[in-house]
Order: C-alpha cells, then sequence, then structure tokens
C-alpha cells in the first residue's frame, strides 16, 4: 500500500474521532427535533458532561461512574429544557442558549471553587479513561492487503465511546422509524393534535425525547474528557454541539444522512490539520485562516447549492397548548 | 509599521527611563490581576504566582489579587485595585494592556506593570517582553536531536505575531541541531477560543504523528494539554511551555520551554517596594534569565550528556552575539520554513 493511500486512510481514521461526538449530539438532536422541540442546547449539554465526566472521574477514580454522572447531568439539563418549553411552553430557543450560557459559567464557577486549576480539572490517569480498544485479530489480519490495514488502522483501535456512537446512529434509526416509541414521536414532531386525539400525552413523549437525547449527549461530553482528552479544560466543547445541529439540517433529520454530514464534518477537520503549510502546486501554500475557514465555506456551498430544500418536522418550534 | 514600532520599542528598551517612585513600607500595597486561565493553570499564570508567592515568602508582605473569568473584568478590577489603596499594580497578559493602559493614565501615582507587553508608553508603567524565540530555538534543537524520525513539529494557539515568534525560534533551532530535519507546524485557530481547545490540540498532534512526527512542541495555553496528552497516549514526544511541564506526563514531555514570568513579577514587586521601580520597557531573554529549558528528574533520562552540552553552547553563543535568532515579530517573516 503506498504512502499517500496509507495517510488517506489515517485520515479517514481521524474523521471517525473527530466525528464520534459529533455523530452522538447530532442524534441527540434528532431525537429532540422529531418530536417538535428546537434544540440548540446540545452545546450547552455536551460542555456541562464534558465537566461531570471528569469532575466526579476525578473524584471517584472510577470512568464508569464519571460516564454514568455525566449522562445523568445531561438529562437534567434536558428536563430543564423541557420544564421551560413544554410544560411552560417558553421559546424554545431563548431556552436553549440560556442553557448554553449556563453550562459555560457553571462549569467554570464550579471548576473554580472545586479545583482551583483555572477552570480546569485535574489530569486523568490512564486507568481513568476510555482507553483505545484493539479489535480481535487486528494485528493478524494486517498482513491481508488492501482489507488488513483498513481492519487495523480504521476500525480497531477507537475507544469504546466510539463504538457506541457508531451503534446510536442505526440504534436511533431503528427506534425511529421501526418502533412504536418512534412512530409516536414522529407523528408528535407533525401534528401534535392527531397524537393528543389517540390519547398519548404528548408532553411526556416530548420529555422523554428530550431525555433520550440528553443521555446521548452525556456520552459525547464524556468521550471529550474522558476518552479524547484527559480531563475538562473550560469551553472544551468548542461549538460541537451548533455543528452537530448542523449535520441534523444537513441531514434533513434522518440518521443515516445526518451520520454522512458528521463525517464530512469530520474528514474536513482531518484534512485542515494535515494540509496546513503543505505547498500546493500552483497556488502554494495557503494562509491558516483560509484552511480554518474552508469547512465553513464549504458547508454554506452546500447547503446553499447542493442540499435540496430541507423539510424540518412541521410542528418544530411551536409549544403544544391543549 | 510593525517594523518601526519594534525599532520604537528597542530604542525605548535601550533608554529605560521614567519617573523614579519613592518606596516606603509603611503604605506598600502590592496587588496583581491574574488573567483568564486563573492563577493554578499549570502554565502562565501560575508562573507570576510563583513569583508573587516567593515575594510574599521573603517579605512577609500580602498581595492582593484578584483573577478575572471574563474579558470586561479586566479593567474595573484593575480600578478597584487603585481604590482599595493598591501602590503596585501587577497586570499578567497582553489580554489586559489596553485596561492598564487606561487606568495606569488616570492613576499617575500609582505604579503599574504588565508582562507580554512592550507597546505601551506611560510614565508610571513597567513592561515585560520576552525573547520567547531564543528559547524556543534551544528546545527545537533539543527536539532535532532527540528525533529518531526526523520530523518534528509545532502546535500554536491562536495565530498571532507572538505564537509565529515561537514557531520560528523552535525550527531555526531545530535546523540548526539537523539540517534535513523535516518541520510540521499547524495553528489551532484564530480567535481566542484557541487557547483552550485541547480535543483540537491533541488532533492536530496526532495528525503530526501520523505524518511522522515523535516531537510536538506546544505554545497553546489550554489547548497544549491536549497536545501532551496526545503525544502519551500514542507513546511519542511532547515540549512544554511559559512554566516547567515536565511533571504533566513525565518521561513523555521532553522538555519546557520556560519563560520567567516568575522573574518579571518578583522583580516587580520587590523594585517597588524598595523604591527602585522604574517605567520603561524591559526584553528578557537568554542573557537576563528571562527565558530557558527545563531539566529535572521527570526528564533526566531523556536528555542526554551531548545533547545537553550542545543547547549549552547554543546558549552561550546566543548570549555573546555568535548565534542570532531570527526574532518573527521584526519582520512578520521567518527564514526557515
Amino acid at each position: 500500500m503506498n504512502d499517500l493511500a496509507f495517510q488517506l486512510l489515517l485520515a479517514l481514521d481521524a474523521s471517525i474521532r473527530l466525528a464520534a461526538p459529533l455523530m452522538l449530539c447530532a442524534m441527540a438532536g434528532i431525537f429532540s427535533e422529531r418530536s417538535g422541540i428546537v434544540d440548540i442546547s446540545l452545546e450547552g449539554k455536551l460542555l456541562a458532561s464534558a465537566f461531570v465526566a471528569a469532575a466526579v472521574t476525578a473524584a471517584t477514580g472510577s470512568v464508569w461512574v464519571g460516564l454514568g454522572a455525566a449522562m445523568l447531568s445531561s438529562m437534567m439539563l434536558s428536563v430543564v429544557h423541557g420544564f421551560a418549553t413544554i410544560t411552560h411552553r417558553g421559546d424554545q430557543v431563548v431556552s436553549g442558549l440560556a442553557i448554553n450560557m449556563l453550562a459555560t459559567g457553571f462549569t467554570i464557577v464550579v471548576g473554580h471553587a472545586v479545583f482551583a486549576r483555572g477552570g480546569q480539572t485535574p489530569a486523568l490517569t490512564d486507568n481513568q479513561r476510555f482507553g483505545p480498544i484493539t479489535l480481535p485479530f487486528a494485528d493478524q489480519l494486517n498482513a491481508v492487503p488492501v482489507l488488513g490495514p483498513i481492519y487495523k488502522e480504521l476500525l480497531s483501535g477507537h475507544s469504546l465511546l466510539v463504538y457506541m456512537a457508531l451503534i446510536a446512529v442505526p440504534m436511533t434509526a431503528f427506534v425511529l422509524y421501526r418502533s412504536r416509541f418512534g412512530l409516536r414521536l414522529r407523528a408528535v414532531g407533525e401534528v401534535p393534535e392527531a397524537v393528543d386525539t389517540a390519547g398519548i400525552s404528548v408532553f411526556w413523549l416530548r420529555y422523554r425525547a428530550l431525555m433520550f437525547g440528553g443521555l446521548l449527549c452525556g456520552i459525547a461530553g464524556a468521550y471529550l474528557s474522558t476518552a479524547s482528552g484527559a480531563g475538562f479544560v473550560r469551553e472544551m466543547s468548542a461549538g460541537k454541539g451548533y455543528i452537530a445541529l448542523a449535520a441534523v439540517i444537513f441531514g434533513n433529520w434522518q440518521p443515516f444522512r445526518a451520520l454522512g454530514a458528521c463525517f464530512m464534518f469530520g474528514f474536513l477537520e482531518a484534512m485542515t490539520a494535515r494540509l496546513e503549510g503543505v505547498d500546493f502546486p500552483v497556488v502554494g501554500v495557503l494562509p491558516t485562516q483560509l484552511m480554518q475557514a474552508l469547512p465553513y465555506l464549504l458547508t454554506v456551498l452546500l447547503l446553499a447549492g447542493f442540499i435540496g430544500r430541507p423539510t424540518p418536522p412541521a410542528a418544530i418550534g411551536q409549544p403544544y397548548v391543549k | 509599521m510593525k517594523s518601526f514600532l519594534f525599532a520604537a520599542v528597542t530604542a525605548a528598551a535601550t533608554a529605560v527611563a521614567g519617573v523614579a517612585f519613592a518606596g516606603s513600607h509603611g503604605n506598600f500595597k502590592p496587588a496583581v490581576i491574574y488573567d483568564m486561565g486563573g492563577k493554578f493553570d499549570k502554565s502562565f499564570n501560575e508562573g507570576v504566582y510563583n513569583g508573587i508567592k516567593r515575594f510574599t515568602d521573603e517579605t512577609g508582605v500580602e498581595v492582593m489579587e484578584f483573577e478575572v473569568t471574563n474579558e470586561a473584568q479586566r479593567e474595573q478590577a484593575m480600578r478597584r485595585m487603585v481604590q482599595r489603596g493598591a501602590t503596585v499594580v501587577l497586570g499578567v497578559g497582553f489580554g489586559q494592556a489596553d485596561a492598564i493602559n487606561a487606568v495606569a493614565g488616570d492613576n499617575p501615582d500609582v505604579m503599574f506593570s504588565i508582562i507580554d507587553v512592550n507597546w505601551l508608553n506611560q510614565p508610571n508603567l513597567r513592561q515585560y517582553a520576552f525573547k520567547e524565540h531564543e528559547g524556543s530555538y534551544l528546545v527545537g534543537m533539543i527536539a532535532a536531536n532527540f528525533s529518531k524520525s526526523g520530523t518534528v513539529g509545532f502546535v500554536g494557539g491562536m495565530d498571532i505575531p507572538l505564537i509565529r515568534a515561537f514557531e520560528c525560534g523552535y525550527k531555526q533551532g531545530a535546523k540548526a541541531a539537523n539540517g534535513d530535519i523535516r518541520l510540521l507546524g499547524n495553528m489551532t485557530g484564530t480567535t481566542p477560543a484557541a487557547w483552550n481547545d485541547p480535543a483540537k490540540g491533541a488532533e492536530l498532534t496526532r495528525s503530526q504523528i501520523d505524518r511522522g512526527a515523535d516531537v510536538v512542541y506546544q505554545a497553546a495555553g489550554g489547548t497544549g494539554v491536549g497536545v501532551i496528552q496526545a503525544a502519551a497516549d500514542a507513546g511519542k514526544y511532547s515540549i512544554g511551555v511559559d512554566s516547567n511541564q515536565n511533571h504533566m506526563a513525565p518521561g513523555s514531555v521532553l522538555t519546557s520551554m520556560l519563560k520567567r514570568v516568575d522573574v518579571a513579577a518578583y522583580n516587580t514587586l520587590k523594585d517597588a517596594m524598595d523604591g527602585n521601580f522604574d517605567a520603561g520597557v524591559y526584553n528578557l531573554g537568554l542573557a537576563e534569565n528571562g527565558v530557558g529549558w527545563a531539566l529535572d528528574e521527570n526528564n533526566a533520562a531523556l536528555i542526554s550528556d551531548d545533547m545537553k552540552a550542545a543547547v549549552e553552547a547554543a546558549a552561550a553563543g546566543i548570549i555573546s552575539g555568535d548565534i542570532v535568532v531570527h526574532d518573527y515579530r521584526a519582520d512578520n517573516t521567518c527564514p526557515v520554513e
């Protein structure tokens, strides 16, 4: 296998790592938005759960307890979002924004107060993190041409949470399209009156959808601080929640199309890192600023030109009044 | 414009003049405003804290302090310190330049000092700048001497001339130690968010390791935590910055480029207390012991005697002027790509 192909393989491998938190957040967004609730609080939930995962893991020494606490905290924020927007019919964007601001401030203040490290949590040791998992026979199969390296470099060697992200996508699709809960969930995002008429609680359905999303965001947060990183740093979510939301819209609120969008964002970021400072023929070395704006420029271009008109759930953004 | 500024600054530095302040122990009240990272950031601010702590331990004088958590607090905090009777106020980091310029202008009787700034002009303001390119040159030599793959990398935080100066010094040092060395460089971003993105820092590091790098130097604030982590995870090596970060992943952090902000902080308060405070610009390089590299029990096994000798020879050469390390900030170009 030649060097260029191998580098491309490593870039694809990086795309999976970078896309994993996006995938989890995007699936969370799909659950929430398909039920009719706009969820820009993905970012805040991601940040808060990253903090909780790192803080609890540092305090207890168990990464599993940290993961559980992260999922719980993110679900609690979902319930807050639901309480404001479902029960009290507040504006969904405003509530989401409030949660994002709350998460930013809360993580820094509590981090300062508890750990006194400028908002960081203590660095985690290797056994306090989700380490890489080598899939069976990865090394033995490496000799097989083409498929061997693909198996070893691309599929094997990720952390457990990456595999959970990869499983979350078909699972979301299954729940959405093949289960009774999913049918009702989609209905409640389109025509909540019909669901209500059938004697099913619109409120409870939407709460469940949000909580499910919170759970997935919690895993994504734990991935940031206890798998990909080794501790929390202030504002470490760095806009990934918003990118995931863009992926949801890109993917037209469908799990597999959103997965594709997440991969595209991941791949573009991986390529940005690799192409910086590379001397291209004709144009020469591109400025850092341009390289880093490229994923976003492409997003605008693709949204404007290549993706058809998005069809959001019909009842999205509207509080349900009985 | 930039080169004019720089020329003006160096001219100012050679003629350190200004107002002498009478210091008396009775009403001496020092204050320090830490910046966004917080005083225990394991890096820049903690360096200042160490200097302040040394001052307090030696003199018994308590120092008023404040940690800003958002940008709007900087000027408020400085004014508040002056109201509380501070006689000398130390600002930390170039982010506080505008705030200290305004507050120092309004309070000519109070002494001010700031670290990482050299372009202001107030008669009661002392400014400390560091020759980061000199320290980076030394760690660049260490990186190139240590590298087995012949490729070394750099990960910067926000893409600004200061960080380019780190990168440029590092690359010059690496090239000097090994003419065939392959150099990789990435910047995390172009906004202040780039100082706090360890996930991106880790990813950039992994991308450099994928491309063959086995030593990665970082000058990226909180993002650097991710660089050190990613290098340790991959069984490769990283280089710390500002404070001694060798302890963050013992055995994987090859060395750290030290920026002696603790010396600047200590000297400010000590001079103010003893009545030796003067305004002007202090440019601290290797000769002034303002920058250096870290050798302690965490990395002793990694640094061979030959490497140590080579670095010490280079340091002596820089001090004597035999080796001139180009400063990126002088003309916004780097002789080494």
